[in-house]
């Protein structure tokens, strides 16, 4: 446990310490946000009714956007090396990756939500239940880049590839991260989506750690 | 017993999947299987065209189901296939699962993409639309990028048995998107109809059947062809690139 927390703060501190890549994915997100009322007109109905779809795209792609950095650098510098032969199973080490990953790239853009909720009129019922859905839905997003992450890391040319393989698998967060945020119908249709991304992103942080750590160790020997 | 250990008798499993055994007994397959093929396909595309009746609302849009039902078919048995395989890769570690996964994957891919090509020119004049965001279709799309990615990863890779054993991991992971095409007609009442075969009775009259089914065997010993062929060309192909590098190295070493 201790083990698992220093790796945690060694990757926040890296992060926050070195090149403050947590904010340019911040200006990224916000960016992709503010460009879309430029590409289908800044009508304020349509870019409200469009809200909470734009919010999710621009948030996968920043977090996709920030996929090859989860393992590249541990393997450049020799990191991985070291990890293999740990106290620490590589599984708690892939787990802590993946919680210092979501520290470092889904919290951010959660809380930069205010500032796309404003440009793109959201109202603030609207806005709430985008950052629970968000809330519920990053983790799975997280846990799918880390399988992506781990099977590429030994391709020196694989940038494009991670990304192409974590896709389709992230479609269902997707969907039920757009339909949790529609305003209830009183079928309880959002209620249900928001507790099946929750059952996604559950299932998906506890089964990765696994996945990535028989990828990770597969790749070396 | 240590004689035994030592020097252990072989079954015939593994040597039926050595590949040296492999190129020897699958080369006697090639032609007679080609010739089934062609044979189911002959007699399905006849009964299909000229002995089944149309439908009484589709007419003979019908006929476009004896094409669009094998591929979709196959778009997810050959990636049943390519899981198996993985699990080979991963459990066994048999250079031929390798190769059984690493063929299989384009072929699925241009199945998959037969099937939604198909299933939307059956869906234009049916549905009136080429594409919907239904349960079956999207799970479907979805299906053929894991394929294109599976193929992005094995051309991405330098190291080829390195990149099996990583392939199989993303495979299997991959392998969740099967049961919810089976299943996504039960869950998601769309626009895609739900199966129309099942084991206690089908919806299906027999002349209808008979093609569907003939179809189905012709297109999965197309398949089975073109695997084993594949297969080959892949195991001659990394013999090439062995012998390169053994020629190279022996340069290298003079």
């Amino acid at each position: 446990m201790k083990g698992l927390l220093a790796l945690i703060g060694r990757d926040l501190k890296l992060a926050t310490r070195v090149g403050g890549d947590a904010l340019t994915l911040v200006l990224f997100f916000v960016m992709v946000g503010a460009i879309v009322p430029f590409a289908i007109g800044p009508d304020r109905e349509t870019l409200a009714r469009l809200a909470p779809g734009i919010v999710w795209i621009a948030a996968f792609l920043s977090m996709i956007l920030g996929l090859d950095r989860l393992f590249r650098t541990d393997v450049e510098d020799g990191s991985l090396m070291l990890f293999r032969h740990a106290a620490l199973s590589l599984e708690s080490i892939s787990f802590a990756k993946l919680v210092a990953h979501w520290l470092l790239t889904a919290l951010p853009l959660i809380i930069a939500t205010p500032i796309l909720a404003i440009l793109l009129a959201m109202d603030f019922s609207t806005w709430l239940r985008t950052v629970l859905s968000l809330l519920v839905g990053t983790p799975a997003l997280v846990a799918f880049g880390t399988i992506g992450a781990a099977v590429t890391v030994s391709l020196r040319r694989g940038g494009l590839i991670a990304p192409v393989l974590i896709l389709p698998l992230s479609i269902p967060v997707l969907i039920f991260g757009v339909s949790a945020i529609a305003a209830d119908t009183g079928a309880g249709t959002s209620a249900a989506a928001l507790l099946f991304m929750a059952a996604i992103s559950l299932v998906s942080v506890a089964l990765s750690p696994f996945i990535a750590a028989l990828a990770l160790r597969l790749v070396e020997d | 017993m240590t004689v035994e250990t030592a020097n252990p008798k072989q079954n015939w499993f593994s040597r039926l999947a050595h590949p040296g055994q492999f190129l020897g007994w699958s080369k006697g397959f090639i032609m007679p299987l080609a010739l089934l093929t062609l044979v189911l396909f002959g007699a399905g595309l006849y009964f299909a065209f000229f002995d089944s009746p149309a439908e009484y609302q589709m007419g003979d849009t019908v006929r476009i189901m004896y094409v669009h039902v094998p591929n979709a078919w196959l778009s997810q048995f050959v990636y049943a296939i390519m899981a198996a395989s993985a699990l080979g890769t991963l459990v066994w570690r048999h250079p031929m699962a390798d190769v059984a996964a690493k063929s299989a994957a384009p072929l699925g891919a241009v199945f998959t993409a037969l099937a939604l090509f198909t299933g939307s020119l059956w869906g234009r004049p049916t549905w009136g639309t080429f594409w919907e965001w239904d349960g079956r279709m999207t799970s479907t799309l979805i299906l053929l990028f894991i394929y294109l990615g599976i193929i992005a990863l094995w051309r991405a890779f330098e190291d080829q048995g390195r990149a099996a054993r990583v392939i199989a991991v993303f495979t299997l992971v991959g392998a969740l998107n099967i049961p919810v095409i089976k299943f996504s007609v039960d869950w998601w009442h769309t626009l895609h109809q739900p199966a129309s075969i099942m084991t206690s009775g089908s919806h299906l009259p027999a002349s209808m059947l008979l093609p569907l089914l003939l179809m189905s065997l012709a297109f999965t010993t197309l398949f089975l062809t073109l695997h084993i062929v594949r297969m080959r060309s892949e195991i001659f192909r990394r013999r090439a690139e062995s012998l390169e590098r053994r020629a190279a190295a022996g340069l290298a070493a003079k």
